[in-house]
């Protein structure tokens, strides 16, 4: 866990001097602003119609524009932003504890637990992503929730093989034997002495994922499969814009753009971080 | 090397196993009734109609016994019929499986094209100005939502070929080649560009990871040139991290190009899935979950396979 605070501090100061890092802070620490205080940053209510404005192009009263319904097209970006973030990280969350977990708990027991738990993993990734997340969806039905489900289902077994490897390595260590002779139990050997080996790889590894997790989440939204109406979603405004792009393209133009910065920044973010907190990968990737 | 085709096939035996499992329970997981749900979506159902589905669907056996039934039935080429038309789903989806097999394949081929010449380049000038750049503009690539390029394509094609048709059903290449590869050419476009842009990265670490090697050294020291190195030494052994990921990469190709369909208009297995999720239409969606994922994993098996078999190296390191 020290490591990996310095890790951070080090991280801290690289920021400064590393300037693809700082934009990936930036965009992501925007983004999550905007999402948590939509409801005060928004100029205006992301439902709300005005008749007289409709397909506005941007200007200083609607700085983006509207769309074919008058509404402002970035009071609906900045909610998008909470829907699609909200998803995404609540997916990658639930993707990190039940998969993680099983990693861990595979690489820790070893033998037929680790062959149970892995040949499921490998199940699970033989499906292209989207059949996956569409088998979820048909069962559980379109919503936020199952969107949630959808997209964790499909990260959580990136996550059990991320988190067994280190764990198989990491059981036969000597400070685990040491810990296990004191009379450490299974649970404590492994959050005590295990787990906060795991951090930065977890740290990196959520961050990319929630990059592709937003791309997946704006598909499925897309398809319209995602989030249903009214919760705005930066997907269904892309798709629902399309209709009249020759009229106003801002309308999905931005959206899009909304979803490129979102997946962009996390991307960037788990990326520097990875150069930063793995030595061994420095400078190669 | 028998060996290890034996260990091979019987992972292989496992996985479709699995997946056969997987798809089987979708169904059977639904939460409530599944024959109510799938009548649902129709409006009034009398209880009949109901009790006649769950028979036909075997849904009052147990699960094991429907296993067995569901298998069989389909060894025999028996996925099933759709419950609104009564028609077999699988006739359905032959019938749309083959656009976007094609945009995947396709695709494919023009992604691999691009990324290891894009990844080797980039490889070859690493570090300095031009790396941040190209690291800039591959990660960008990669995030870049498919679905938005497409719209941004069939936007600003519009603007510069307003007699280029971009949407809609795609002729067949037997009717009219030329109208056929216009109108593929988009929608491959926007499913190649994310994945030129992942496969190049890929590339790119495998070929630093590549020129760190000892060989290199000895290449180097002989008096090679770096060209060389780089293009013939370090190109050759970067492939084996490449080809594993290809398999992965074809796996998102298809994934988008079932997302870049809806783009387009085409209608290809995507809509037809869409369409069956909005209908409930179980089986049709069962039936296509199965074939393309047992595809999938065969291909990738049959891929594995040969590359192991010409590369010795990488059967040892399995």
């Amino acid at each position: 866990m020290r490591r990996l605070l310095r890790g951070v501090q080090g991280a801290g100061r690289d920021f400064a001097r590393n300037p693809i890092l700082m934009l990936a802070l930036t965009l992501v620490l925007l983004q999550v602003l905007l999402s948590v205080f939509a409801n005060v940053l928004a100029p205006y209510d992301p439902v709300a119609q005005a008749v007289e404005a409709r397909m506005a192009p941007p200007d200083a009263q609607y700085l983006l524009g509207t769309d074919k319904l008058g509404r402002d097209v970035l009071s609906r970006i900045i909610f998008g932003y909470r829907s699609s973030l909200g998803i995404a990280f609540s997916a990658v969350f639930m993707a990190l504890l039940v998969g993680g977990s099983m990693g861990i708990w595979a690489g820790y027991k070893g033998g037929w637990i680790d062959r149970v738990v892995m040949r499921f993993a490998d199940v699970l990734f033989a499906f292209p992503i989207i059949l996956l997340a569409i088998g979820v969806i048909a069962i559980l039905g379109t919503n936020s929730a199952s969107t949630v489900v959808a997209i964790g289902v499909v990260y959580a077994p990136i996550f059990a093989r991320l988190m067994r490897a280190p764990t198989l390595v990491l059981r036969s260590a000597d400070y685990v034997h040491a810990a296990r002779s004191f009379g450490a139990g299974d649970l404590r050997i492994i959050v005590r002495h295990i787990m906060p080996n795991l951090m930065s790889v977890i740290l990196v590894q959520a961050s990319l994922s929630l990059s592709t997790a937003i791309l997946l989440e704006a598909s499925l939204s897309f398809l319209g499969i995602g989030a249903q109406p009214p919760a705005p979603s930066l997907g269904r405004m892309l798709s629902e814009g399309r209709e009249y792009m020759f009229m106003a393209p801002w309308a999905s133009i931005f959206s899009g753009l909304a979803i490129l910065l979102a997946s962009l920044g996390f991307n960037l973010l788990g990326d520097g971080l990875r150069d930063r907190l793995d030595p061994r990968l420095r400078g190669i990737d | 090397m028998r060996k290890l085709i034996f260990k091979r096939l019987l992972d292989l035996g496992g996985v479709l196993l699995g997946v056969s499992i997987l798809v089987f329970l979708m169904i059977r997981l639904i939460p409530g009734d599944a024959a109510q749900v799938m009548l649902g979506a129709s409006g009034d159902v009398s209880e009949a109609q109901v009790q006649q589905l769950r028979v036909k669907l075997g849904l009052d056996d147990s699960l094991p016994v429907q296993y067995g039934h569901w298998v069989g039935a389909m060894a025999q080429g028996d996925f099933g019929v759709s419950i609104w038309t009564g028609k077999p789903v699988i006739e359905d989806i032959a019938q749309r499986i083959g656009v976007t097999v094609e945009l995947t394949a396709v695709s494919l081929v023009l992604a691999v094209a691009f990324s290891i010449p894009a990844g080797a380049l980039m490889a070859y000038f690493r570090g300095g100005v031009s790396d941040v750049v190209m690291r800039l503009v591959t990660i960008t690539g990669v995030t870049m939502p498919a679905f938005w390029l497409g719209a941004l394509l069939i936007f600003g094609w519009a603007a510069w070929f307003p007699n280029w048709q971009t949407l809609g059903s795609i002729p067949p290449f037997s009717d009219d080649p030329w109208a056929h590869v216009q109108r593929i050419f988009l929608p491959t476009l926007t499913c190649a560009l994310p994945v030129i842009a992942s496969l190049a990265r890929i590339m790119r670490s495998a070929m630093i990871d590549a020129l760190g090697q000892d060989y290199i050294r000895t290449a180097r020291s002989k008096g090679l040139g770096e060209w060389t190195v780089t293009f013939k030494h370090a190109l050759r052994n970067s492939l084996i991290p490449y080809v594993t990921a290809l398999g992965i990469m074809a796996g998102y190709l298809f994934s988008g190009a079932i997302v870049v369909e809806q783009v387009f208009a085409i209608p290809g297995l995507g809509r037809l899935m869409l369409g069956a999720i909005a209908d409930r239409n179980y089986p049709l969606i069962q039936t296509s979950i199965l074939v393309v994922t047992c595809g999938f994993v065969l291909v990738n098996a049959v891929i594995d396979l040969l590359y192991r078999v010409i590369d010795k190296r990488a059967g040892v390191e399995a």
